[in-house]
């Protein structure tokens, strides 16, 4: 029992980080553009999140306050995400490039930023950067006063978490209100499988493909930061970060492009990548469990292929560009 | 009626024909442009650009241990552009070939830690190459089967499969196959299993280059030969062509398309693992998890902007290692972090990715078309 | 409408046509194929622009640049192919791309929910698309039309997808409409539908305005003679081959589609050597179908198809593969109707394209090119095909070049079997003459040729038989020298035919 319950809390928060590149690859992908940047994205948002909350902290000195430290980290890392999916959305969709290639290319530029800006930041303030305990804390508290924690079992799993976790439960939410309640997600979608009806219905194709990149690139960016300060510590860490954006490209299969899926999918991926350290099941070497979430990916894209569901595909124009004149 | 009001400002006109001249003239232009961006990066960490630059050409090129590192970044990357290539031309789009180079390499080693003993020197050689062909065939043929199947996304598919080999070497590199206990290294291979390096004298003018290498790649070489020909003049070459420009077509002229599919996945497969088998046998002489290390990746940039022709790989390939080589001398001798070679890579490749649309269409302004139109 | 005129590069679409459409009617536009029926209504709908002429809606003069702005004039026209979200609900689907407001989808269905009782439309608005049958989609196209207050609406061949029982409703659908004092355009060539619907009708001919009449006051027959007109001399060469001898034997095909809809139906025919036996019908009848099958490339349900060899024997072809076909050495030439997606590969040259029926020539794994190029290079002096050079990516040819290639590449391997389908089709006068005289030759040299085609004219000057299909089914054979233009016409249409009074 308390093995499960370590299980989950952990689970929750390493899927937290995955909520977040999920959700945002959710959106861009809804409008039909694969973007295979998220890695690079990720990458981004955790550098320059840090990089947000480190120089407002240094700048302000002993007055940083936590929740300032969190809305900065946050709106760094969006904006670096929105930058980098600026790039990829002006490339495929102004000007045609093939959507996997510039994805690639884009987790190569993003990588690399984040990477610079990681080891600049160490170079620049003489090989260390780190936050002060308090802003640690900050990032890494839970939200709700000890006591409902202590709470058997409900606590550590419902209430122990940062504020991150909540964040990201209330953007999975407000995403699934926008997509299936409200005229633009329905509009989104609808790009999404055919640019060519939507275009003909008079929607501003160019418009959404682009808002829905840009957004959903700033929403994966903060993934990356969310586990700079969390996991990681508040401390620039490349190797953990690494293959986090294709894990969450994987997690958008598995919850089939629904936002409300990502809640539990991402908790579940989570569970699944560090319970080579808490969990023994006979036969299934430990370390073998971190392929886990991509078998049960390919899985699920084999059999809603097989069953050819209608419901559980990808959005129809996954990955094509649209250009008007050939319809 | 006013229609002058109802054109945009800039229209845009699919070109017909462009003079070569000027294509390739857009074409540095974009590498030109993209190493004017890439100093940002230089001045932000308070370098020189020039002497950045120089520092990567010195870095990557004139010396010779330099070069020979260089040429060693370069022959994963060209053997996997390589096998990439077939594919993209079918339009399947093969992003596994990481994964296919990491099998690949797994295959070999086996070989390697257990039967080195056990049989001569070539022989072990020659067994290793194999089944890196067959591991990285089966691998890349597990997506084809399911793609011509039940039409699966093969992006997606190629893409996890990627993960799920890395994750099968991380458990042998930690259990099975772990050298030292608690090492979590697979232990470095016999000599009986490693390629043998050469070297190559290369005479210009009247300087002599010498470059020592794993004869790899003279493999790889060979292959951007046998490539350009399997894509160009053989029979299985013509159907790969036929069915990326219409699988209706390639149907009425009684091509089997499923079966070609998975064939051409095979052998796209096939050739990444031969990459995975060099890197281990030839540069690495062990197998560890990271093996494929973005080659994968990085190698359907450099197909796609050859324009899938394997000589212009030659030179994408070399392009881009020259970059990772130099950065990385730029950052012992300037300390500037070496990721700024992938910034760069980055760049370089948005803008020849753009720079296709410059020479694919042509941008009408609204003034000048009513011009031309009176014209 | 008046004096509305549309150009296409030299070709004339619409030549000053004036029409007049009033409320509370509905107005069949008849018509052959290729008549300029569709042009015309796309210029209401806002797809096209007319070069000349003007449109007038209760008295004044409207200018429609785009569907939006045909929306805001109340006129909707419902395509032939439809537009719809599969993934989408039926009241998703329409109101896409409609702002008024705040989303309510509640809102939404309760009002389609509204004009399906008013018009007697049977569709559930809240199910998804993917789970609909044709007729259902079209449903939603027509409703989307009504929901956005189209007082005008365009109906482009509604019936062409659609069983008999459908089509009943649909009319009922469409006669409730008109009492509601909408207006209705059907454009058709089925003229059992235009007596049974119609108020009017309107006919155009090549692009001209024949006339319009009151559908109470005409008979089949007399609209066959004003959507065909006269007969008109082509001289086309029709020499006579001495001793013709049965090729292929076609018996009670079937052919089914991915939907289970009927597309041949137990038809049965033969072809002689040294004939070019016609095809004739309205489009969709089981051209594209009938001419697949035999090369294997379409599933075939029922019946058989029968190759007579050069021996006398026969050799079955139900079942075989193209390849196979081929290995089995039966000599097939196809040239399909879409030429560059099916019969050649738009970004290869015109010696690749040759390759495409001789790539598995030869030993060994490598291409033999030299042979296409060869092949290539005669088709080009031969056929005068305007390329720079026979590495010339096709897809940037013309259409008539693209076409002289496709069909120089099918002759040249020399086949016993020659099939065609529209193969003149969007070509200029001299190439058509060019590729009529191509397989006259063919002809007379003892292949059985195969001729889809769609103008009854050429039909009956080119061909020594004509077979006229009719939804799915074979309507009769003629003979190409004695019949006339209103007599395939009336069995396009299955005028006078039993089965066809009955559905």
């Amino acid at each position: 029992m308390n093995t499960l319950i370590t299980l989950i809390t952990a689970g929750i928060t390493f899927g937290t980080v995955l909520m977040y590149g999920t959700l945002g690859e959710i959106l861009t992908e809804k409008s039909g553009n694969l973007n295979l940047g998220v890695e690079g994205i990720m990458y981004m948002g955790g550098a320059f999140g840090l990089a947000g909350a480190f120089y407002y902290e240094k700048a302000v000195g002993a007055a940083a306050i936590g929740p300032v430290a969190i809305i900065l980290a946050i709106l760094a890392a969006f904006v670096a995400g929105c930058a980098a999916s600026a790039i990829y959305s002006f490339l495929t969709i102004t000007l045609r490039t093939n959507q996997n290639v510039t994805g690639l290319a884009l987790s190569i530029f993003g990588t690399g930023v984040g990477q610079f800006v990681g080891e600049l930041m160490r170079v620049k303030e003489g090989g260390y950067v780190a936050l002060s305990n308090s802003l640690k804390n900050a990032f890494s508290a839970s939200v709700f006063p000890g006591f409902f924690v202590k709470i058997p079992i409900v606590g550590p799993i419902l209430f122990s978490h940062t504020i991150f976790f909540y964040l990201a439960i209330i953007l999975a939410i407000a995403m699934w209100f926008y997509l299936s309640k409200t005229r633009s997600g329905m509009y989104l979608t609808a790009v999404g499988e055919s640019p060519a009806t939507s275009d003909a219905a008079g929607i501003n194709i160019t418009r959404y493909k682009y808002l829905a990149t840009i957004i959903g690139g700033g929403i994966s960016a903060i993934g990356g930061m969310v586990y700079i300060v969390t996991t990681a510590g508040c401390v620039w860490n490349h190797e953990g970060l690494s293959g986090v954006g294709w894990l969450a490209v994987a997690l958008v299969i598995f919850c089939v492009w629904r936002p409300l899926n990502a809640i539990w999918g991402s908790v579940i991926f989570g569970a699944m990548m560090i319970m080579y350290l808490r969990v023994a099941i006979p036969f299934i070497p430990t370390q073998l469990y971190k392929i886990l979430p991509y078998v049960v990916t390919v899985i699920v894209l084999i059999i809603t292929s097989m069953r050819n569901s209608r419901d559980k595909q990808p959005p129809a124009s996954l990955g094509l560009n649209y250009f008007r004149e050939e319809r | 009626m006013s229609e002058s009001s109802k054109t945009p400002f800039v229209r845009l006109a699919k070109r017909t024909d462009i003079d070569p001249r000027r294509a390739m003239l857009i074409r540095i232009a974009s590498i030109v442009i993209a190493l004017i961006l890439g100093t940002i990066p230089m001045i932000i960490s308070g370098t020189n650009p020039f002497e950045a630059y120089s520092v990567i050409v010195q870095g990557s090129l004139l010396r010779r241990t330099y070069l020979n590192q260089t040429v060693k970044i370069a022959i994963p990357l060209l053997g996997c552009a390589l096998a990439i290539a077939p594919c993209f031309k079918m339009r399947f789009w093969n992003i596994g070939a990481e994964g296919q180079i990491t099998i690949g390499a797994m295959c070999a080693t086996y070989f390697a830690l257990y039967w080195y003993n056990r049989v001569p020197h070539l022989v072990l050689l020659l067994m290793m190459f194999l089944v890196s062909l067959i591991g990285g065939g089966i691998w890349a043929l597990i997506p084809a089967f399911f793609k011509a199947k039940w039409n699966t996304n093969e992006t997606l598919f190629t893409l996890m499969m990627n993960y799920i080999a890395i994750g099968i070497v991380a458990w042998l590199q930690g259990g099975p196959w772990e050298g030292r206990k608690g090492s979590q290294l697979i232990p470095m291979f016999n000599d009986a299993a490693r390629l043998p390096d050469f070297n190559f004298m290369i005479g210009i003018g009247e300087h002599e280059f010498s470059l020592t290498s794993h004869v790899g790649l003279i493999f790889i070489l060979i292959l951007v030969v046998l490539m350009y020909i399997y894509m160009n003049k053989t029979k299985q070459g013509y159907e790969i062509a036929v069915i990326g420009d219409s699988v209706n077509t390639a149907r009425y002229a009684g091509m089997n398309v499923g079966n070609i599919i998975m064939r051409t996945m095979f052998i796209s497969g096939a050739i990444s693992g031969f990459v995975g088998f060099l890197t281990v046998s030839g540069a690495n002489y062990t197998l560890f998890s990271g093996v494929a290390d973005g080659v994968g990746f990085t190698a359907i940039t450099v197909a796609w902007l050859s324009q899938l022709n394997p000589f212009a790989m030659i030179v994408i390939s070399m392009m881009l290692a020259v970059l990772e080589k130099g950065a990385n001398t730029l950052q012992t001798r300037l300390q500037v972090p070496a990721s700024i070679s992938d910034i760069i890579t980055g760049i370089l490749l948005f803008t020849m990715l753009s720079c296709e649309f410059f020479i694919n269409y042509r941008l009408i302004f609204r003034g000048r078309a009513a011009k031309e139109e009176k014209a | 409408m008046r004096g509305i005129t549309k150009r296409f590069g030299q070709v004339v679409a619409n030549d000053s046509i004036s029409l007049k459409l009033f409320r509370g009617e509905i107005l069949a536009l008849l018509g052959e194929n290729g008549s300029g029926k569709t042009t015309l209504m796309n210029m209401l709908s806002g797809i096209y622009q007319p070069d000349e002429g003007e449109i007038f809606k209760d008295g004044a003069p409207i200018y429609i640049h785009s569907p939006r702005e045909a929306y805001d004039y109340g006129i909707g026209m419902i395509h032939q192919h439809y537009k719809l979200i599969e993934v989408f609900t039926a009241a998703q689907n329409i109101i896409l791309g409609l702002n008024d407001g705040k989303m309510d989808i509640r809102a939404a269905e309760k009002k389609v929910k509204e004009i399906c009782d008013r018009y007697g439309f049977d569709i559930d608005p809240s199910r998804k698309v993917y789970d609909m049958s044709v007729s259902q989609k079209q449903t939603i196209e027509i409703v989307k039309m009504l929901y956005r207050g189209a007082d005008i609406l365009i109906l482009d061949e509604p019936t062409a997808v659609l069983t008999p029982q459908e089509t009943r409703k649909l009319f009922t659908v469409l006669k409730n409409m008109k009492n509601d004092g909408k207006a209705i355009v059907i454009i058709t060539h089925k003229l059992h539908e235009v007596m049974e619907v119609s108020d009017k009708v309107a006919v155009l001919r090549k692009g001209q305005y024949i006339g319009t009449v009151n559908t109470s006051e005409t008979d089949p027959q007399a609209l066959t003679d004003m959507m065909v007109g006269h007969a008109v001399t082509l001289n086309i060469d029709r020499p006579l081959y001495p001793e013709p001898k049965k090729k292929l034997i076609v018996e009670n095909l079937t052919c089914v589609d991915e939907e289970g809809i009927k597309k041949l139906d137990g038809v049965s025919f033969f072809a002689n050597t040294g004939e070019i036996l016609g095809v004739a019908g309205i489009s969709g009848s089981g051209q594209k179908e009938l001419l697949e099958a035999m090369t294997g490339l379409y599933p075939v349900k029922e019946g058989s198809i029968r190759f007579i060899n050069g021996d006398g024997n026969e050799v079955e072809l139900v079942g075989m593969s193209p390849k196979k076909i081929r290995a089995t050495g039966v000599g097939m030439a196809f040239v399909p109707e879409d030429r560059l997606g099916m019969g050649l590969v738009g970004s290869m040259g015109m010696s690749g394209n040759m390759m495409l029926r001789s790539w598995k020539n030869g030993k060994g794994a490598l291409l033999k090119k030299k042979e296409p190029e060869e092949l290539a290079t005669r088709v080009w002096k031969e056929l005068e095909v305007v390329t720079p050079d026979v590495n010339y990516p096709v897809r940037r040819l013309s259409g008539g070049n693209v076409q002289k290639v496709l069909v120089g590449r099918e002759i040249a391997i020399g086949p016993e079997v020659l099939l065609t389908a529209y193969a003149v089709r969007g070509l200029d006068i001299n190439t058509s003459y060019t590729i009529y005289n191509l397989l006259t030759e063919q002809k007379m040299k003892g292949v059985a040729v195969i001729y889809v085609g769609e103008d009854l004219d050429v039909l009956i000057e080119l061909c020594d038989r004509i077979l006229v299909l009719c939804d799915g089914k074979l309507s009769g054979v003629v003979d190409g020298r004695s019949a006339s233009k209103e007599e395939i016409g009336l069995m396009m249409t299955h005028i006078g035919n039993k089965e066809a009074a009955d559905e």
